[in-house]
Formats: structure tokens, C-alpha cells, sequence
């Protein structure tokens, strides 16, 4: 067997060929399926047929397709935005002032604690909350007619007012520990003589968390700022569980608009139609991205 | 007189009053994250009538174990744990497997196209699932495999597999030349470079990558709903959330089931703890 610098990169291709394959039946093929679908009237039984780009044009007018979306952004909030500010807060709490005066054992016990909603999968947080805020029996309301608090007791998913807040609570409980583990990691990172040399030239807190820490952990920010965007308009397990969208439109979001739209209302151009506008978005956030982050590493940023 | 100023801030900050409002602070924010764990907890072995006179913030009368058992024997749970842990196990061998075929081609061989490659390989983790759900169904029942434990490993073998590709890539990209360049000389083959350097070698990353495919598919919710429609194929998370409010359940029993859903999250919890922040961050930098 000849080895010479031709043939050194072959023989390798072939080792890629049954995740190429599986990625073709998996990803992209139904990728396709999709994106054409959205052109088409289907139900699923009869064969599709074409008309253009009328399901984008029913979209447009569609007040329960702007909900979905408006309702994403409102989760966005919830996911991305609360989540992100309140980790850093926290994580540059525990690791520059609290672990240094209790220790690291119960720092990262407290850390492992605000982490475990993540573990738990999304349908069963769903279940757990659903439970707690029961309108009858449930904990919440049980707990405040105990405290005599009857004026506060609410069937909190069951009112389109108060429905969509509610989720959002429930979703910052469910995220806070994502932002929390990456950032507290991260400050490992952050150099310990950089903050004393600003220290020593009169810098107070706030001036080395805004101009040194986070400048420094960037990189993490950005990263937790995208993946949690892209999961906020993948939301579907949560609202299945606890509202299925409702009361009326008030918590619908794209990804189970979807859901009826395949499997409810048996339209599945549309429903594709739908998919295909997320993946767009999804795309677009995702070059947006990347843009950045070469742009920073032009700049001599890791 | 600034640094004065500075040592009388410091030992201002350091006082223990403040000190111990961080620490009721902490707490407090551990107890509000806990809560409806530790409500479920409470509450999945108490007697419907012991709820309904002491409410849920009581610690049980005595232990009741008969929601746990009725909810138990109703939704067959031993069964729905083994379909989730068949599952789950299938997609994390797999997934592994085929994330170390990939990146071996692409981080080690460094094929042509490998930047495009990879970029396609990431729509596998990018691509909503709501784009790919209608063909696949369409495709599992065209092809008798609707319903099925396979399809479901199939799919997510896919899905998973483009994280660790992706990982694994970057992570060949810095691996020892010379160990390949010797093992060449010495007439090795690809696939003894593969299983005798780079896997042994890849050992650490590939244990993260399989914890990680475990749980993430053992959490699994919006393809296994779809996919998976009888009772006998379903998986824990399916089998508990879409029976919330088809059975006639009390209260108690309500929450035996949401408890036996986190239960073996829990557990993975525990077990794997180390593992899962090592890989969290690791995943998060690169």
C-alpha cells in the first residue's frame, strides 16, 4: 500500500457517508418537502395542489399567525432577555462575592440547584406547574385562601389576561440556570489582574462588571443570547401541556400553530407555510450571528 | 485618601450583615426554584381527604403510596420507562457512533468541502423540527415505520448526531499530527487509525457526547408525540403529559404522576452532574 501526499486525505469520505445519507432522509429531504408543501393546498390524503404563494398571503392577514409571533417576541422576553440579565447578575454575584464568602462547595450546590428545571423535560415542568396552579386544588390558590388572600385567588392559565404572563413566569423559572452555569464558567476566564489594575486606577463596581466582565465573557453572551432566541420560537411542549395555546389565541405560538395546522386542521400547506417563515427567522438570526462574532474576532476578540 | 476610601468600602462590603442578607437572599431564591418540586414531592404521598383537610404545604399524615401505585399500574409505567431508556440508550450509542464517523472524515481527513459539510451537518441542530415533522410522519407511515421505536431512534440519531459532529470537528482539529503520520508510516488503515488512535484518545468528549444525546432524547417531546402514538410505544414524558386530564385523577394521584416524570431526571441529575456542566460550558465555547 502506497502512501504518498496525493492519497493522504483519501479513504476518508466514505466514513461520512452514513451521516450523510441520514442526514439527506432526516433533515433535508423533509426540509424540501416542507418548503414546497408551503406552496400547495394539502390535506394530506388527496395529491397537493399548487397555488403559489396564496398560504404566504393568507398569513399576512392571518390575526392568529401575528399573535403567534407577537406572543414569540413576548417569549423571547421570557427566555432570552430576563434569563440573560438576571444570569449575569447572579453568576458574577456568586462567583466574585459569594464564593469567596461561603466557599465553593455551597456555591456550586446553589448553582446546581437554580440549574435543575433545566434537566427536567419541558412537558413534564409543564405538568409539575399545571398541578401547582390548578384553579380548584391547586397549590397556588389552596396556599392563598389559606392565607386569607381570597381576593388573590385567580384561575391564572384560564384567563386569556393573566394566561400568557403566567407561562412567561414559568419560563424564566425553567431558564435561569442555562445563562447561569455557561456565564459562572466563563468568569473563570475573566483576568483576576485586569480587575485589580482597574481597581488600583479608581474604577468602582459597576464601571469593572459593564467595561471589563462583560467585555470579557462576550463571547458566552452572544452564544446564550442566540441559542435561547432560536429556543423561544421552538416552544411547543410547555404550551401543550399547559394551555394548549388558549384560552382563545392568547398563548398561541408559531411552533403549535403548526402542531393544529398538520394535525388538527389537516392543512398542511399552511402549516408548512408557517415552518418555513420560523426557519427563515431562525436562519437569518443564526448569519446574523455568526456576522458578529467574526466581526469581534476581527477585532482581536476570542 | 482614594485608597482610603477604598479600604473603608471593602470592609464595609465585607461586614457579616451583609454577608447574611446574601445568603437569605440565595436561599430564598433556591427555595422559589424548588418549590414545585418539593410541592410535588410533598403532595404525591398524601391521601386525597389528608389534602383536602391540611392543604398542600403539610407534610403527609402518614405515607400514602396508593397514587403512586394506582398511576403506576394504570399508564404501565415500568413499561413506558423501558421504552424511554431503549430509546434513549439506541440514540446515544448511535449518535455517538455516527458523530465520531463524521468528524473522523471531516476533522481528521479533512476532506474537501469541509467547511460547507459542516455547515450542512449544523442544520441538523439549527432546522426547526417543526419544518422536518409533516414529511417525516408522512415518510414513517409510507413507510410501515409510523409508530415504531425505530423510527424515533432513527430520527434523533440524525438530529443529535450534528452536535457532536460539529464538537468532535473542532475538537480533531487540534489532534497530535504526528500520531497520524507514525501510524501511517507504520502501514495503519483508516480504520485502525480510527479505533486504535482517535477513539481511545476521543474517550473523554465521546462519554460527554453520550450523556448528553441520553438525556436530551430521554427529554424529547414535540417527534415522539407525533411519532408515537400507542400507548405500548410511548415514552415517559409523552406517556405522562398526554394522560393529564384522561383519566379521572385526584389530586394526590395528579401528583404522583408529575413526580414520576422528574423522578429519573433527578436521577440522571445526580449521576451525571459533572459530567453535564463540563459539557454545557464546553459546548457553549466552541
Amino acid at each position: 500500500m502506497a502512501k504518498n501526499h496525493f492519497d493522504r486525505r483519501k479513504g476518508y469520505a466514505v466514513y461520512l457517508m452514513p451521516g450523510l445519507i441520514g442526514l439527506i432522509a432526516v433533515i433535508i429531504l423533509p426540509f424540501l418537502v416542507t418548503v414546497g408543501a408551503s406552496f400547495t393546498k394539502w390535506n394530506g390524503v388527496n395529491p397537493p395542489q399548487w397555488v403559489g404563494l396564496a398560504n404566504y398571503q393568507r398569513a399576512l392577514t392571518d390575526v392568529k399567525f401575528w399573535a403567534a409571533f407577537r406572543n414569540n417576541l413576548l417569549m423571547i422576553i421570557a427566555v432570552t432577555v430576563v434569563p440573560t440579565i438576571l444570569g449575569l447578575i447572579l453568576s458574577v454575584f456568586l462567583f466574585d462575592y459569594f464564593s469567596k464568602k461561603f466557599g465553593p462547595v455551597l456555591t456550586n450546590f446553589f448553582k446546581a440547584i437554580l440549574y435543575i428545571p433545566q434537566i427536567l423535560p419541558v412537558a413534564i415542568a409543564g405538568v409539575v406547574w399545571k398541578w401547582i396552579l390548578n384553579p380548584n386544588w391547586g397549590s397556588l390558590n389552596t396556599t392563598l385562601k389559606a392565607l386569607g388572600l381570597e381576593s388573590l385567588v385567580h384561575n391564572w392559565l384560564g384567563d386569556p389576561d393573566t394566561a400568557l404572563g403566567v407561562v412567561m413566569v414559568i419560563m424564566v423559572w425553567f431558564q435561569i440556570g442555562y445563562p447561569l452555569v455557561i456565564f459562572m464558567a466563563a468568569l473563570q476566564r475573566v483576568d483576576p489582574e485586569l480587575l485589580e489594575a482597574a481597581e488600583i486606577d479608581g474604577a468602582n463596581w459597576f464601571q469593572k462588571f459593564f467595561y471589563i466582565t462583560i467585555h470579557q465573557i462576550r463571547p458566552e453572551i452572544y452564544v446564550v443570547i442566540l441559542t435561547t432566541t432560536i429556543y423561544a420560537l421552538k416552544l411547543f411542549g410547555q404550551i401543550y401541556v399547559l394551555t394548549r395555546g388558549g384560552p382563545g389565541t392568547s398563548t398561541i405560538v408559531p411552533s403549535y400553530y403548526t402542531y393544529q395546522a398538520f394535525f388538527e386542521q389537516a392543512n398542511i400547506g399552511y402549516g408548512s407555510t408557517i415552518a418555513t417563515v420560523m426557519t427563515l427567522i431562525i436562519v437569518v438570526l443564526t448569519f446574523a450571528f455568526i456576522r458578529l462574532q467574526v466581526k469581534q474576532e476581527a477585532n482581536g476578540e476570542g | 485618601m482614594e485608597r482610603d476610601n477604598n479600604m473603608l468600602k471593602k470592609r464595609h462590603f465585607a461586614s457579616p450583615v451583609h454577608k447574611y442578607i446574601a445568603l437569605a437572599a440565595m436561599i430564598i431564591l433556591v427555595a422559589i426554584t424548588l418549590y414545585p418540586v418539593v410541592m410535588i414531592a410533598l403532595n404525591a404521598f398524601k391521601s386525597p381527604q389528608d389534602y383536602a383537610s391540611h392543604g398542600p404545604m403539610s407534610f403527609p399524615t402518614s405515607f400514602y403510596t396508593q397514587g403512586l401505585i394506582d398511576f403506576w399500574n394504570r399508564v404501565t409505567f415500568e413499561k413506558k420507562l423501558l421504552n424511554s431508556a431503549l430509546i434513549s440508550s439506541s440514540v446515544a450509542i448511535f449518535g455517538v457512533i455516527l458523530s465520531l464517523l463524521n468528524a473522523f472524515a471531516l476533522g481528521i481527513g479533512k476532506i474537501k468541502g469541509k467547511a460547507f459539510l459542516l455547515v450542512i451537518f449544523l442544520l441538523g441542530n439549527f432546522l426547526p423540527q417543526e419544518a422536518l415533522v409533516y414529511p417525516l410522519y408522512y415518510f414513517a407511515k409510507a413507510l410501515h415505520l409510523y409508530d415504531t421505536k425505530l423510527v424515533v431512534i432513527i430520527v434523533f440519531t440524525v438530529i443529535q448526531s450534528a452536535f457532536g459532529t460539529y464538537l468532535l470537528t473542532s475538537v480533531f482539529s487540534e489532534f497530535p499530527k504526528e500520531l497520524i503520520e507514525a501510524a501511517i508510516i507504520d502501514g495503519a488503515s483508516k480504520s485502525q487509525i480510527l479505533s486504535r488512535i482517535v477513539m481511545p484518545l476521543s474517550m473523554p468528549t465521546l462519554s460527554v457526547l453520550f450523556v448528553f444525546y441520553f438525556i436530551w432524547t430521554w427529554n424529547e417531546f414535540f417527534l415522539p408525540l407525533i411519532l408515537l402514538i400507542s400507548s405500548s410505544n410511548q415514552t415517559v414524558p409523552i406517556a405522562i403529559a398526554t394522560l393529564q386530564g384522561q383519566f379521572n385523577m385526584d389530586v394526590t394521584t395528579s401528583a404522583a404522576s408529575a413526580l414520576l416524570g422528574v423522578l429519573p431526571c433527578l436521577i440522571f441529575f445526580l449521576l451525571f452532574q459533572r459530567t453535564l456542566t463540563r459539557g454545557i460550558t464546553a459546548g457553549s465555547i466552541k
